[in-house]
């Protein structure tokens, strides 16, 4: 049953990722991409990353579909230039799309207990990080402790990103404080 | 019982090339960003399909229950999300500032204002 809901939401996301990429008015497309994240999010809960589900419709679904918003509200809402297909792009995207499909060729089938993803550490982690960290959810312990390095430069980037986005738009601000 | 096989791998294939075509192929840089950000979810989705185990339950450990999902992608792609947000609203305010410089957020556009003011 759940094979029949992961491949009707998957073919529904691929539909919506072509409407969404062949829409003029970027107000829709905005809203068509948070309609895009809650579905891979309900794709997420169906692969067992219920951390990654919560994530992505908190910050995919929430907060990029503000940002979009706000950037639309400070600059257009349509998409000027008619359309024009691009054939030496479509070319190289076949290419690429050709060569990585058959790239997966290679690969396990979906949920093998023996692929080789699952044989290196995530076992220790599964067996050991109950009684060395104590938390319930492997997720939270590997992240916030055997990872916790990870999580760090995860803050750092944040943090370069907001200073990146306070000079570039912080003229805004000063401007309306002047008025 | 219908079988998955590598349907999630070139679901996740053909997402990501909707969103590359989007990105190079779209003058509008608002939308390049969509791809991109297609780009990242397709990406989001192929770690998270490797990482399931059939039979498998999300790896929060309780009584009763022997085999869990891979938590390690799980992880790695929380980071990933919260990279992804960062770089779009970096990507997204430096399209604020072109938009105030060249009044137009349209690339053919602003490469013909380059072209006129050399």
């Amino acid at each position: 049953m759940t094979e029949i809901i992961d491949i009707v939401l998957l073919s529904f996301m691929i539909v919506l990722a072509i409407a969404v990429s062949r829409m003029q008015n970027l107000f829709m497309a905005a809203m068509m991409m948070g309609i895009f994240s809650f579905l891979s999010a309900i794709v997420f809960t169906l692969l067992d990353a219920v951390d990654v589900a919560f994530t992505e419709a908190a910050v995919g679904a929430g907060v990029s579909t503000v940002l979009l918003l706000g950037t639309l509200s400070l600059t257009t809402r349509e998409e000027k230039v008619a359309q024009k297909n691009n054939a030496l792009a479509l070319l190289v995207v076949l290419i690429t799309g050709s060569a990585l499909i058959y790239g997966t060729l290679d690969m396990p089938n979906y949920g093998d207990p023996n692929a080789p993803a699952h044989k290196h550490v995530a076992d220790r982690y599964i067996e050991k990080s109950g009684e060395e960290m104590e938390i319930p959810n492997i997720v939270t312990s590997v992240l916030a402790s055997y990872r916790g390095y990870d999580t760090l430069g995860e803050v750092t980037v944040i943090f370069t990103a907001g200073i990146g986005v306070i000079l570039l738009l912080g003229h805004i601000w000063r401007k309306e404080g002047k008025q | 019982m219908i079988s998955v096989g590598l349907f999630n791998y070139w679901a996740c294939m053909v997402l990501m090339m909707i969103g590359l075509y989007t990105a190079i192929a779209r003058p509008n840089l608002i939308k390049k960003l969509i791809g991109l950000s297609i780009f990242q979810v397709s990406v989001f989705l192929l770690y998270i399909s490797i990482g399931k185990v059939s039979g498998g339950t999300a790896p929060i450990l309780a009584e009763g229950i022997v085999v869990y999902s891979n938590p390690l992608p799980h992880v790695l792609i929380l980071t990933a999300i919260v990279v992804g947000i960062a770089t779009l609203s970096l990507g997204l305010a430096l399209v604020v500032r072109i938009g105030e410089a060249y009044d137009t957020i349209e690339e053919d556009k602003i490469i013909e204002q380059d072209l006129v003011n050399d």
